[in-house]
């Protein structure tokens, strides 16, 4: 049971990471990413939102019929970003102005509806909570290592701090502009598989 | 006049463009363009859909759920903005299982055509954030329709070159572990660099 747990909690961090292996949830995890301030509470939003949605998919899998289960599902999820949208707007203005349509898109974000659908509706209401929590981390992952690079390098700052000198200011580190553009995260994500891939043979597409 | 719809057509198509500026509809994009046939119609889809359902939106936006927008039914003061989410999702997904049926009664062929990729479309993220985006710059009718269509041709046209470039690669020698979904990534990338250059172009 502990090792089921565990594994419900760490394997869709790495082995099974739901944006380079599952290939989910991609939408979002590129244009949030220029500024770390933003990709961070994008991670608290839909950890939140899985974590909770798996909880509630999985507490009442056995009341729902299967044919409106999609309905149900997408009540659920459209309820809790509500929550999350409203919670931002309240206390975070700034940011939520930053994150502009993408935090109502965590309502179709992939991950969510595909771990309700795919782990939820299938296991205990612990597992779930456990699942959700690990594929949230996953997407976190992957997300702040992205934007970590690109605030880093694009712009010579952490979480809005200065870092590297920027030559502008009179210091030795040329911005790197194609950093914050849209192209380059496609680009780190690539890689991001590709170290993934070389470390885990496993993981490597069969050839067509 | 003509110009002006022209500019538009330009911005909305290539300057824009959902996929590639915006990053939406990534999850389909990358999963359904191996083949050209299979792209293009997905692609219609959302072309389709887009063009149907960010009109409706706006319309329950501007005359339901804005602040004031009861002001039909003697309710002035009240600001439903807060269901925007949920309405708006319950749009799509109703929008697309008339449309599925109206296909399956009306036009079969193009049924048959599309669909499977019809259900998948409810879960787009293009679709949703069409509408999004809709509310945000706050559209009137008449742009929201511009906007719809041809917001869901750009992102049919990003598909098919996905998919055609896609087709050719598999003659190539991709190294292991960026075969399949790592390489596409890259040439994603590529092809979003190159739609940047028609950022700055105004007719």
């Amino acid at each position: 049971m502990a090792s089921k747990a565990k594994e419900a909690l760490f394997d869709p961090v790495f082995t099974n990471n739901p944006i380079a292996v599952q290939i989910l949830g991609i939408c979002s995890a590129l244009a949030v990413t220029t500024k770390l301030e933003t990709t961070i509470t994008m991670c608290f939003a839909v950890i939140f939102v899985t974590t909770l949605s798996n909880f509630s998919v999985s507490l009442i899998r056995n009341f729902t019929p299967s044919s409106i289960r999609m309905i149900v599902e997408m009540t659920i999820i459209a309820s809790l970003v509500i929550v999350v949208d409203e919670f931002l707007k309240a206390f975070a203005y700034d940011i939520s102005k930053q994150l502009s349509v993408f935090v109502g898109l965590i309502i179709t974000n992939c991950i969510v509806m595909g771990r309700a659908e795919a782990y939820a509706l299938k296991n205990s209401v612990g597992l779930s909570v456990l699942d959700g929590i690990g594929n949230g981390l996953g997407y976190s992952l992957l997300l702040l290592t992205v934007g970590t690079i690109r605030e880093l390098f694009g712009s010579g700052s952490l979480l809005g701090f200065q870092v590297l000198p920027l030559t502008t200011d009179g210091g030795w580190y040329p911005q790197n502009g194609l950093l914050l553009l849209s192209p380059s995260a496609f680009f780190l994500i690539g890689f991001f598989i590709w170290a993934l891939r070389t470390w885990k043979k496993e993981l490597v597409e069969e050839e067509n | 006049m003509l110009q002006h719809e022209l500019g538009l057509f330009f911005k909305y198509v290539f300057v824009e463009n959902l996929a590639l500026a915006f990053f939406l509809g990534m999850c389909s994009f990358l999963a359904v363009s191996r083949r050209v046939e299979t792209a293009t119609g997905l692609g219609v889809a959302v072309i389709v859909v887009q063009a149907i359902t960010v009109p409706v939106n706006n319309l329950i936006y501007n005359f339901i759920l804005k602040e004031g927008a009861l002001w039909w039914l003697g309710l002035p003061h009240t600001d439903l903005g807060f269901l925007g989410l949920i309405s708006y999702i319950g749009v799509i997904a109703a929008m697309v299982q008339i449309l599925e049926m109206a296909l399956d009664k009306f036009f079969p062929a193009l049924y048959n055509a599309l669909g499977i990729f019809l259900p998948l479309i409810t879960v787009n993220c293009v679709i949703l954030a069409g509408s999004l985006f809709m509310v945000e710059r706050d559209y009137n009718f008449a742009d929201s329709v511009r906007f719809g269509l041809h917001s869901g041709i750009g992102w049919a046209i990003a598909i098919m070159a996905l998919a055609g470039i896609r087709e050719k690669m598999r003659y190539s020698h991709v190294p292991d572990g960026l075969r399949g979904l790592g390489i596409t990534f890259i040439t994603v990338g590529l092809i979003a660099l190159a739609f940047m250059c028609f950022s700055g172009i105004q007719l």
